[in-house]
């Protein structure tokens, strides 16, 4: 979409129907959700029915009288791309160069309800031969189809080429898209027997089509969430609480008196804020707000969290048991034990998140950079008292979330501000309202034991980890599970500690809780990608004292480092290669082969770690590598992480990172790539430095003094990836896979340099030289 | 209230404001810019950048009346999507971005200092660099980029 378009769509809102009446030219009334009556159709994810269904190809593809393509996706561009992968998806499909397209992405009132762009869900849910891809496919099929009629000629002698369906060698036979459908909706089902384009035919998938957004966010001119203006639009700021647990005392409005253009003190239970003419006079009035609150609840200890965590209740259950690990360990040659450790850490977007909400009686439109359109407007609807049907999320995208930072929050702080105002309003979070109260990642402490035979080969695996979790994505009614809904009085979803059942029914590594190298047999099916057959895990939810949520490969990152760390510590006592090592216990030949590929890349030479001559002075330099098939099933990837280790300062610097993925067919390699690169340093920056710290009372990161990213003066490797294009499989997610797995390969590559290895991230050069000092 | 002055992108802009407010809020809530956006108003993250003058100053905790009367030039200002300015020219050609949220930090940021010091070295770009972040870490594109449009000057 056109930036222009783009913003005469978030500024004045339009109807599906006068969108398909006017071909593309977005005329309509401004104002809250103008509902289409509803087709009764169930949303897909458990979410409220919407008045899409996405049975219905005109839910998905709209042709207009000229020929252009609309497609209608709930999978949004969070800034990974998705918005030209899809675009080059509906043109490859439609035989149509990429510029006929428009994508309109997560409008609650014209897109049909895909959920949460998440959990690198998009590709295998649009790309493969559902929803966005089998839409794309029977449009095609069914303008043949018209076509085959009114030329009086059966399909199989027709030709597609950019719009235009002609009859095979006769030039002067054929038919415009526009000229068949002329602006009239299809009134078909999805049809799965239209086949999608075979990927050795694909002229724009699989191409390096380059960010259709680029050019827009380069100069400058590029719509963010934060640049939407609504006519009469106020601004919002609000006023968290001083701690978690402390509760609103009193205000005093009078501490406002003689500031300029306040509008209202707004309070709902625990939630204030303030909305004024201007947004610096809001930022002004929220923080000269005189609020008395209550002492807060109190926080653990951080330099006792780790153990704090494994005292408590907990919720449990077994990925896999095979019942056999406590004998097999007793009767081991040897066994090696290791606890890994992975503290709370922050999406830590660079734009703190931002909504516009304009209530209106019982209506409402949200202009929301949430990754949840659908959900969200449930918990707006909840959070406003309205129906859920006279709510509507129009997603605009905002700052990089990386999972659920701020964005859903900032939508009901947004909404809650103008029903109380009545206006518009625009609220835009504070850098210490974001990162002191946003939806953390899981901080994690994971024991394992593993028992080897006399031939130095694993034979049991026993791996048992905590991890503190508060609320999460609200879904469609737990608005509580981030900060502004608890604070206008609902709850994050309740805790209730169970011992652990058997594992269900299936092997599901969804959260890599079990290593790649056991078979993960639950019945009779092993889902596994390793050869260990006696194999425990267990997996222990306690309360957490702070929100938490989704950070970009959740759990699945933290587990792949307690698992690849621990492989490479038992490789290295039985002194085998890694790689080596690895293969041998690998039985799933997508894994073995990017595993291969990695250490191709980096010309990596077979030997044991730590490196003949590792070092505890000077500068030293060592290789490591991790792998993993992220979530069980959504992607190969394998690492190379080559790093120095100043053992004088203790600093870890990571030179060359060499990536092998295999996520099925590719829809733009070069998309590809910039999110394994971004995946790749993100994880770096998180492994090296990123911890969220807290005192007795309260977070105390909250800036970027106080939490610790890497900047772009910091030294970057290189990053070399080898894509394995496979178009015999289905496509999988490519936005976690390199991030899952760089932790544990450049805490391998340390223990390569120096022979110190360190189990607690992140590689602080005090966490370093502290390790090197002790042994 | 106090009158104040400033030229931005080239076109003048006289306008009655609490002279405290920081100068990003008058680029993007009064002349509605995109370019230059709010991070962390600490100007800790370089989200807000503008050149003032052809120095990158964080606009997030610039006060409007310290640049009365400046030459204000965001994102936007440099070039267009069609008339690119060459250091933008070098990130799209590299698709040096990701959510593109830091785009006016890191671009300024580098143009500015390179532009002042076209004989620096790698690590005093690094050093000039140091208060910039991409939360996307898009570093490797950009550092290319970066690279490229410094061949040029």
């Amino acid at each position: 979409m056109t930036p222009d378009a783009h913003d005469a769509f978030v500024r004045a809102g339009f109807s599906r129907r006068d969108f398909l009446k006017t071909s593309g030219v977005l005329v309509v009334t401004f104002g809250a959700a103008s509902v289409l009556p509803s087709a009764g159709a169930q949303g897909p994810f458990g979410t409220q029915p919407s008045h899409i269904d996405p049975r219905r190809l005109d839910s998905w593809i709209a042709v207009g009288a000229d020929g252009r393509i609309t497609a209608y996706t709930g999978k949004c561009d969070l800034g990974q791309g998705m918005l030209t992968a899809q675009t080059q998806l509906v043109a490859e499909e439609l035989s149509v160069p990429t510029r006929a397209v428009t994508i309109v992405q997560c409008d609650t009132n014209v897109c049909p309800d895909q959920g949460t762009t998440s959990g690198s869900q998009s590709t295998p849910t649009n790309f493969n031969d559902r929803n966005l891809a089998q839409a794309a496919a029977t449009a095609r099929e069914a303008l043949a189809t018209m076509a085959a009629t009114r030329l009086g000629v059966p399909r199989e002698q027709l030709d597609i080429d950019s719009g235009v369906i002609a009859v095979k060698g006769s030039g002067s036979k054929r038919l415009t898209y526009g000229e068949l459908v002329a602006g009239k909706s299809f009134n078909l089902d999805l049809d799965p027997q239209a086949k999608r384009k075979p990927a050795r035919e694909w002229k724009v998938l699989g191409t390096p089509v380059p960010r259709l957004d680029m050019a827009d966010m380069v100069t400058g001119t590029f719509e963010f969430v934060h640049n939407v203006h609504v006519p009469g639009m106020v601004h919002g700021a609000v006023v968290r609480p001083p701690a978690p647990g402390a509760a609103l005392t009193s205000l005093d409005e009078s501490s406002l008196t003689g500031l300029p253009g306040v509008i209202k003190v707004v309070t709902r239970k625990n939630f204030v804020g303030v909305v004024a003419e201007k947004p610096w006079q809001a930022r002004q009035a929220a923080s000269k707000l005189r609020v008395v609150w209550s002492n807060g609840s109190g926080l653990p200890s951080q330099a006792d969290f780790y153990d704090h965590m494994r005292k408590q209740p907990s919720r449990d259950v077994f990925i896999v048991n095979s019942k056999d690990v406590d004998e097999r360990l007793s009767k081991a040659a040897s066994v090696i034990k290791a606890t890994y450790l992975h503290p709370f850490q922050m999406h830590g977007s660079m734009g703190t998140s931002c909504a516009v909400a304009d209530v209106q009686g019982n209506k409402a439109t949200v202009w929301s950079p949430t990754q949840s359109a659908y959900p969200t407007r449930s918990g707006v609807a909840l959070l406003l008292g309205v129906p859920t049907d006279n709510v509507r999320v129009v997603f605009v995208r905002g700052a990089g979330c990386y999972g659920i930072n701020g964005a859903d929050t900032v939508s009901y702080d947004a909404a809650l501000l103008s029903q109380a105002v009545g206006k518009p309003v625009r609220v835009q979070l504070s850098r210490q309202d974001e990162m002191a109260w946003e939806n953390y990642g899981f901080p994690y402490v994971i024991d394992q034991r593993v028992g080897l035979g006399a031939d130095g080969n694993i034979v049991t695996w026993d791996c048992e980890a905590w991890y503190a979790s508060m609320g999460g994505r609200p879904g469609t009614n737990t608005p509580g599970n981030v900060i502004t809904g608890m604070l206008a009085g609902f709850s994050p979803a309740a805790f209730t500690p169970r011992s652990a059942a058997d594992p269900a029914s299936r092997f599901n590594n969804g959260s890599n809780a079990a290593p790649s190298y056991v078979v993960g047999r639950v019945g009779t099916a092993a889902g596994g990608a390793g050869v260990v057959a006696s194999e425990r895990v267990l997996a222990h939810t306690i309360a957490s004292p702070f929100f938490t949520g989704p950070l970009r490969s959740p759990s699945r990152l933290q587990n792949t480092f307690a698992h690849e760390c621990l492989l490479d510590e038992i490789a290295a006592q039985v002194k085998v290669d890694p790689v080596t090592y690895r293969l041998r216990h690998v039985s799933d030949p997508r894994l073995k082969t990017v595993i291969s590929e990695a250490a191709r890349a980096a010309s990596w030479q077979a030997r044991p770690s730590p490196k003949p001559g590792a070092a505890r002075t000077g500068v030293a330099s060592g290789r490591g590598m991790a792998c993993v098939v992220y979530e069980g099933d959504n992607g190969y990837v394998a690492i190379v992480a080559e790093v120095e280790v100043n053992t004088g300062t203790g600093k870890v610097v990571a030179k060359r990172l060499f990536v092998a993925q295999d996520c099925g067919p590719v829809s733009n390699p070069d998309g590809m790539r910039n999110q394994l690169e971004g995946g790749a340093l993100q994880g770096l920056s998180r492994a090296l430095g990123e911890e969220v710290t807290w005192d007795q009372a309260k977070v105390t990161s909250i800036d970027w003094r106080t939490y610790h990213s890497l900047t772009l003066g910091d030294e970057m490797p290189s990053v070399q990836s080898v894509l394995i294009d496979r178009h015999d499989v289905e496509a999988t997610g490519a936005g976690e896979t390199a991030i899952t797995v760089i932790a544990a390969a450049v805490g391998n590559a340390i223990f390569d340099a120096t022979g110190v290895r360190i189990r607690q991230i992140p590689f602080t050069p005090e966490r370093v030289k502290m390790a090197l000092a002790s042994v | 209230m106090s009158s104040i002055t400033l030229i931005v992108n080239r076109q003048r802009h006289t306008i009655d404001v609490d002279p405290t407010t920081p100068l990003l809020y008058i680029l993007s809530d009064d002349l509605r810019l995109r370019g230059p956006k709010f991070g962390c108003g600490l100007g800790q993250c370089g989200s807000c950048t503008v050149l003032s003058g052809g120095r990158a100053i964080r606009s997030c905790i610039t006060p409007v009346s310290a640049v009365d009367g400046a030459e204000i030039t965001t994102l936007e200002g440099l070039g267009t999507a069609e008339h690119p300015h060459p250091i933008q020219k070098a990130f799209i050609e590299e698709q040096a971005a990701q959510c593109g949220f830091c785009l006016s930090g890191v671009i300024l940021t580098a143009k500015s200092f390179l532009d002042q010091n076209p004989k620096a070295t790698d690590a005093e770009l690094r050093q000039a660099m140091s208060t910039v972040l991409c939360r996307c870490f898009t570093h490797v594109r950009m550092l290319r980029a970066i690279a490229r449009y410094r061949q040029e000057v």
